[in-house]
């Protein structure tokens, strides 16, 4: 029963209502919590090793926004993390677990590099080419993102495995097509280290600040946050792909088609994903692709889209905070003699205490929900094996 | 017959008569316990006699389930104390519960159906041969006592494959392979037949004649009356009072459980039944693992009346529903609703036909628990006009609805941006019965309506069921409570394997046919003819 | 096997006379799906693969030493007769209703032929014109040591109902933190090796602890704690490696010894394949047979599969589901930490970032192949190795496809696409333990 007047104090003081509203404001002080916790955690590594944290911290922080420079070089770091994230969030909030951001990231990319810099389309104004360009990167992941979508729906093949083995198919699909010699598809065969045609000047996302390496995809990456959170929340596909994610089984007794929408959802966050891929290479500082450019990113974004609990804008701050860790973590390097690989295990230890806010909750004494229901749709990730 | 290798204790060879000297095997004093929100048991007293049967009678909710999982350990109480045969324990889990001699038949079977009965019945208290499970001794020992009680059990049958009935028994000999003595049965009829309600009363009283004193859990007045030599009546987590059987009237005791007058029997006029509205011919649908459980069904349904489906669970009710909606695709056989052939339809045109569907399991299956009251008030309309535009859900449009049909079915709540999972089972029902209940309906198919409701709400309930009959909506009623559909329907089928082993008008249908029919008793008489 | 559950939604007319098949391509059964792709495999092979072998003869021999078995085949014949079956066997499962069972069983004849064919396509595309079976049998075996054991691991988590994805991380963790150990101790083999494989395996059982005490204790979501401890085992591998591995200066050092199965090895044609191998190789089989037992025949393992099945009824009957759960999930993170060993401490002799390269994913795949028994479990491992081994040979062999090398990285990529179809098309939808991923709540 709720009966909420039943628990509150009679009182109602300041005091009272100061611990309600924190309370309230769980869903967003708990990741804020657990990356501190991380931090802290982190800082110990750091003495183990001999250095001490607060230079370490020091140095990571004005690397990441210590100067205009930085903080741009940082929002350029982030724009992919953006999108993939996005991508992982979506289907989460299908209640489908797509670790495949990785691979969906590479197609589109070459997608996208295949398409940039095709003899064919050259000479084709940026008004026409970019977003071609950033289209074959959408059909890329979405080529990507629909096959495990299928097998699901039709075999039911764990999303999460199909996924992890694409990544790995499209990373020597990549490899391939970006450096084989004999026969050649892709390869600048000029280069002396292997990559893929340089793309055309028209195809190549301009950048917003001229040196900074910050280039239109952030905008893109900003719309795209915009477009997710009001599909989700304000139309009836996202009423269909938010009931089948918290339960199917209601979705199906409420006439909702669940394979339509594990199919459509996995598709699209491919798309996204793609696109995330396709403005990497052609908004990044070389305009081509090598197998290695976009290393992590899809599986970082699973930690920012944990950290943003799957909510398409609390993604922005959550992927700035690790474009910051990145493009921070050289100058630490340098200030404080420590391993880029500390970042690492910095990124690791947050989406551990994400995962786990039982233990957050418990260190900064933030009430557990009485019920899982409580939580509303924040509690709903991916479920077991789900089959 | 063997002796009882569990009679250790004195008095074992103490009969039921002789009840001049009763001693207390089982005694709580004082227990309460709390769950958030909820106070489940509030200071009760409770005492069970040496090879007695002593009732707790309660509705739903009321607290009897809470107060015997403290006894048995799964519960820690916030107070009061427990006593077993005069010692004070104090029962840290089940294990401990189970070692100082009590046993407990769960009323959800708590059993692992991929395993076989042996495994099920050693499991925590295994017959070891070295490091390897004594597979042999567990056997010998199983069918000594399933011979002893006559529980017709073979051990090495997988407990998934069996019965009901006898998934019931495998319960019993697990409390019996640990030598309990004291046995707590949480509604152990519910699943049953009322021909096997008998036999089941048999088997609780050659426990009896053994010396096993029996706490028998139930909501069933009949069944107090049939079987207790004592009752305790529990109402809102208190004790409300004991009564004698051999004084107790179905009445007195209703009255005392409920905490006012009631009356089971529903109003309602005679039914005017109109044109068929639902006319399933020949229906074979399978079940999950591809098993046939409806085969070959025929079934109609007219406007304005109310067909009740009776019969053990299992036999093919979910199936059959979920044929008929559209969830589940058949194997053969056609479904039309309202003249229109409706087979191989999605679940989607079929609702759209006006065929309202409160599924059984409401929680799962009827709701989205996190979402608020008013998305689940719209879970299978909101793409109509009324509640989109394009494809943009219209918020204030499905606010509105909420609000109306929130105060239209008396849903207790808060507001309706409430979660609906934080909602009471009564309350969290009647959400699903407005919004199935609300629609432009011809059909209305309603699956285990009242299943652990209190009375109130199931009278609030049965009203709204009725109600919709007498404005001509076929209505087709499943419940695995046979008092529910007698005291419901129009027209009763009762469905026995898969098919109805006989449809009987409401005047035919009597307690004593329909449990025959429900235990397959016609059954042969009916292929011969 | 009856009508498959199809979810897709109904999209044919609305009437529809009784006892038709549902029609259209959404409405076609698993098996028929999977007809339809031999079928299409099928007519490939026939039309366009047989005529373009070379039609010299290609030889098989089975062992090693003089005089052993040998089999010629002649590639175009065999791959037009593989064809037609494929097809027979495509025609045999779309007619599922018709042909029943046989639907079935010609799926399987037609997937058990596949090894063959592949074999003898790749050999007829390449240079050489033999091939020995039996090693390459073995090297499966080798190479799937790490699959099998990251199976089993994977067994006990998920027998007791918990979900592990982070096999990979515990395998990752083990394999570093086991060599940094080593050459800590100076990576010249002796006492410092064992006792360095000692450390993998705990380490892998602590990594294990800790998923533990995330989806059990704090019954986080099982997958995220899974992808959380991969994620740390990642972190914290690569950064010894570069603070203390990278300054000690010591790339590589000596592995595990090779040693004979006494009577065993001397066995013909399969012996010095099969059973001279190094000691964690040899434990997988030991720790395969003990678990087959130990899950079936004690009274540990009847407790493990009943949490994992109903972990309700468990407590009922006073078993400690937390602690069972918690001692499944820490036995099954030790077999990890021991294929860990085996990728730094017994094979390669040397630790590089991601030296587990998926294998602990593939794992997983193993395990549902093997419908979470252990010996099919095996059996699917085997399977991974053997695509694995055979991308080696493939790449040994300089086999051409139109003039052009079959490119590396498709070798690479092998065991991952064979994963994709074996989970898509497994025989039979394997059903997982029915509590798997659900967190327990004690009652209060």
């Amino acid at each position: 029963m709720s009966e909420p007047g039943r628990r509150d104090p009679p009182g109602r003081g300041l005091a009272s209502r100061l611990i309600e509203t924190y309370f309230r404001a769980a869903p967003v002080t708990v990741p804020i919590y657990a990356v501190l916790t991380a931090a802290a955690v982190g800082s110990l590594v750091i003495l183990a090793v001999g250095s001490n944290p607060v230079d370490a911290y020091g140095a990571l922080l004005s690397g990441a926004a210590g100067s205009p420079g930085a903080i741009a070089g940082t929002l350029a770091r982030s724009t992919p993390y953006i999108i993939a994230a996005l991508a992982v969030a979506f289907g989460f909030k299908a209640g489908l677990f797509n670790i495949g951001a990785e691979g969906q990231l590479l197609m589109g990319a070459l997608a996208a590099a295949w398409v940039g810099s095709s003899p064919a389309l050259a000479g084709l104004p940026a008004v026409a080419y970019l977003p071609l360009v950033l289209m074959a990167g959408a059909a890329g992941g979405l080529l990507w993102g629909g096959i495990p979508g299928v097998l699901k729906a039709r075999t039911g093949a764990h999303e999460v495995i199909v996924t992890i083995m694409l990544n790995a198919i499209a990373l020597g699909a990549v490899a391939w097509v970006v450096t084989s010699p004999d026969p050649v598809l892709l390869l600048d065969t000029t280069a002396s280290v292997p990559h893929s045609r340089p793309m055309a000047a028209s195809a190549r996302l301009p950048e917003l600040i001229a040196g900074s390496g910050l280039h239109l995809g952030f905008v893109v990456a900003l719309a795209l946050c915009a477009v997710v959170w009001f599909v989700l929340e304000r139309t009836t596909l996202g009423f269909e792909i938010r009931t089948s994610g918290v339960s199917p089984n209601a979705a199906r007794y409420a006439g909702m088609s669940v394979p339509r929408i594990i199919i459509l959802v996995l598709a699209a966050a491919g798309a996204l994903a793609g696109i995330g891929g396709a403005g990497e290479v052609s908004g990044g500082p070389n305009g081509y692709l090598t197998p290695g450019l976009l290393r992590n990113i899809g599986f970082d974004s699973i930690a920012i889209a944990l950290l943003a609990r799957a909510n398409p804008f609390a993604i922005i701050p959550a992927a700035l905070l690790w474009g910051g860790l990145l493009s921070g973590a050289p100058l630490m390097q340098l200030r404080a003699d420590l391993s880029l690989d500390l970042v690492l295990i910095i990124q690791a230890l947050i989406i551990l205490f994400v995962a786990a806010d039982a233990i957050v909750r418990f260190l900064f004494r933030v009430r557990r929900p009485k019920r899982d229901d409580e939580l509303g749709e924040q509690a709903i990730f991916a479920k077991g094996w789900g089959v | 017959m063997a002796l009882q290798s569990g009679a250790d204790q004195p008095g074992a060879d103490e009969s039921r008569a002789d009840e001049a000297s009763p001693d207390v095997v089982l005694e709580a004093r004082g227990i309460t316990k709390r769950f958030p929100g909820v106070l489940a048991n509030d200071t009760v007293d409770f005492a069970l006699r040496r090879g007695q049967v002593h009732c707790l009678l309660g509705e739903n909710g009321a607290g009897k389930s809470t107060l015997m999982n403290v006894v048995f350990g799964l519960y820690q109480p916030d107070a009061g104390e427990l006593l077993v045969r005069g010692e004070p324990v104090r029962f840290r889990s089940s294990a401990d519960a189970i070692a100082a001699g009590i046993g407990m038949v769960h009323q959800h079977f708590q059993l692992v159906p991929v395993m076989a009965v042996w495994e099920n019945v050693v499991l925590g208290d295994e017959l070891t041969r070295g490091p390897l499970l004594d597979r042999g001794a567990a056997r010998a020992r199983i069918a000594e006592l399933s011979e002893r009680y006559s529980l017709a059990i073979d051990p090495d049958a997988v407990v998934g494959e069996l019965s009901v009935g006898a998934q019931q028994r495998v319960e019993l000999l697990k409390a019996l392979f640990r030598d309990a003595d004291i046995l707590i049965l949480d509604e152990p009829t519910a699943v049953l037949t009322p021909q096997e309600v008998d036999g089941f009363f048999e088997i609780v009283r050659s426990l009896l004649d053994r010396g096993i004193s029996v706490v028998f859990i139930t909501h069933k007045l009949r069944e107090v009356l049939a079987v207790a030599d004592e009752v305790t009546v529990l109402r809102g987590g208190k004790a409300v009072g004991r009564a004698d059987p051999r004084t107790a009237t179905q009445g007195s005791l209703a009255t005392l459980m409920v905490g006012r007058d009631v009356s089971f029997e529903v109003d309602k006029a005679p039914a005017e039944p109109g044109a068929v509205v639902l006319r399933v011919v020949d229906l074979t649908v399978a079940d999950d693992r591809g098993v046939p459980t409806v085969s070959g069904l025929e079934l109609q349904v007219r406007a304005g009346e109310i067909f009740g489906v009776a019969g053990v669970e299992g036999n093919g009710q979910r199936e059959l529903v979920e044929a008929i909606t559209g969830i589940r695709p058949s194997v053969s056989g056609s479904v039309a609703i309202g003249g229109t052939d409706v087979t191989g339809w999605n679940p989607r045109r079929i609702a759209d036909l006006g065929v309202g569907h409160v599924p059984e399991d409401r929680s799962k299956d009827g709701l989205v628990g996190p979402f608020s009251l008013a998305d689940n008030l719209v879970l299978n309309r909101y793409h109509r006009a009324e509640f989109s535009r394009r494809f943009v859900v219209r918020r204030d449009a499905v606010r509105r609805n909420a609000e109306r049909l929130v105060a239209d079915f008396d849903v207790r709540t808060t507001g309706v941006d409430v979660p609906a999972g934080t909602l009471s089972g009564g309350n969290q029902q009647k959400l699903v019965i407005a919004r199935e209940l609300s629609a432009d309906l011809s059909l209305l198919i309603v699956a285990q309506p009242t299943r652990g409701l209190d009375v109130g709400s199931i009278e609030f309930i049965h009203r709204q069921i009725v109600a919709r009959r007498d404005e001509g909506v076929a209505v087709l009623l499943v419940s695995a409570e046979l008092d529910e559909v007698l005291s419901l329907a129009d027209r009763v089928g009762v469905l026995y394997r898969g098919r109805f082993a006989e449809v009987l008008d409401r005047e035919e249908a009597t307690r004593r046919r329909c449990g025959m029919l429900m235990g397959g008793a016609d059954q042969h008489a009916e292929e011969v003819a | 096997m009856l009508l498959a559950m199809v979810d897709l939604p109904a999209q044919d007319k609305p009437t529809r006379p009784p006892r038709t098949p549902r029609r259209g391509f959404t409405r076609l059964s698993r098996l028929q799906t999977i007809g339809v792709a031999y079928l299409l495999l099928g007519v490939t092979l026939v039309v366009q693969v047989a005529g373009a072998l070379d039609p010299a003869q290609v030889v098989f021999l089975f062992g090693l030493g003089d005089g052993v078995p040998q089999v010629g085949v002649q590639p175009a014949a065999f791959t037009l007769g593989t064809g037609l079956l494929f097809v027979l066997a495509g025609v045999v499962a779309l007619g599922e209703r018709w042909t029943g069972r046989y639907a079935g069983v010609a799926l399987l004849v037609a997937t058990v032929l596949f090894v063959p064919l592949v074999l003898v396509t790749s050999l007829a595309l390449s240079a050489a014109g033999t091939m020995n079976v039996v090693p390459l049998m073995g090297e499966s075996l080798r190479v799937g040591t790490p699959v099998a054991l990251g199976a089993l691991a994977g067994l006990y988590a998920e027998r007791s109902g918990v979900v592990n994805i982070g096999i990979e991380g515990m395998m990752l963790a083990g394999a570093g933190v086991g060599f940094v150990v080593y050459a800590v101790l100076g990576a010249a083999g002796g006492w410092p090796l064992y006792v360095s494989v000692v450390v993998a395996v705990a380490v892998g059982g602590l990594m294990a602890a800790l998923h533990a005490l995330l989806s059990v204790t704090f019954r986080t979501d099982q997958i995220v704690s899974g992808v959380a401890i991969n994620l740390l085992a990642i972190g914290l591998t690569s950064f010894l490696r570069r603070e203390v591995l990278l300054p000690l200066g010591i790339g590589g050092g000596s592995t595990l010894p090779t040693i004979e199965i006494p009577l065993l090895a001397d066995l013909p044609l399969v012996g010095r394949s099969l059973f001279v191998g190094k000691p964690i190789y040899f434990t997988m089989f030991l720790i395969f047979a003990l678990t087959q037992v130990v899950l079936f025949r004690s009274a540990w393992g009847l407790r493990v599969r009943s949490v994992g099945e109903n972990p309700h009824a468990a407590e009922t009957l006073g078993i400690d589901v937390v602690k069972t759960r918690y001692q499944a999930v820490i036995v099954g993170g030790l077999l990890a930490g021991l294929a860990g060993a085996w990728f730094t401490l017994e094979t390669v002799g040397t630790f590089d970032n991601l030296i587990t390269n998926g294998k602990g994913f593939i794992a997983l795949a193993a395990l549902i192949f093997g419908k979470w028994r252990p010996w099919s479990a095996f059996g699917g491992a085997v399977l991974f190795g053997f695509a694995e081994a055979l991308g080696r040979r493939i790449q040994l062999l300089d086999v051409s496809v139109g003039g052009f090398p079959v490119p590396s990285q498709f070798l690479q990529v092998l065991p991952f696409v064979v994963t994709i179809v074996v989970l898509a098309g497994a025989i039979g939808r394997a059903i997982p333990p029915a509590s798997v991923g659900v967190p327990f709540e004690r009652s209060r």
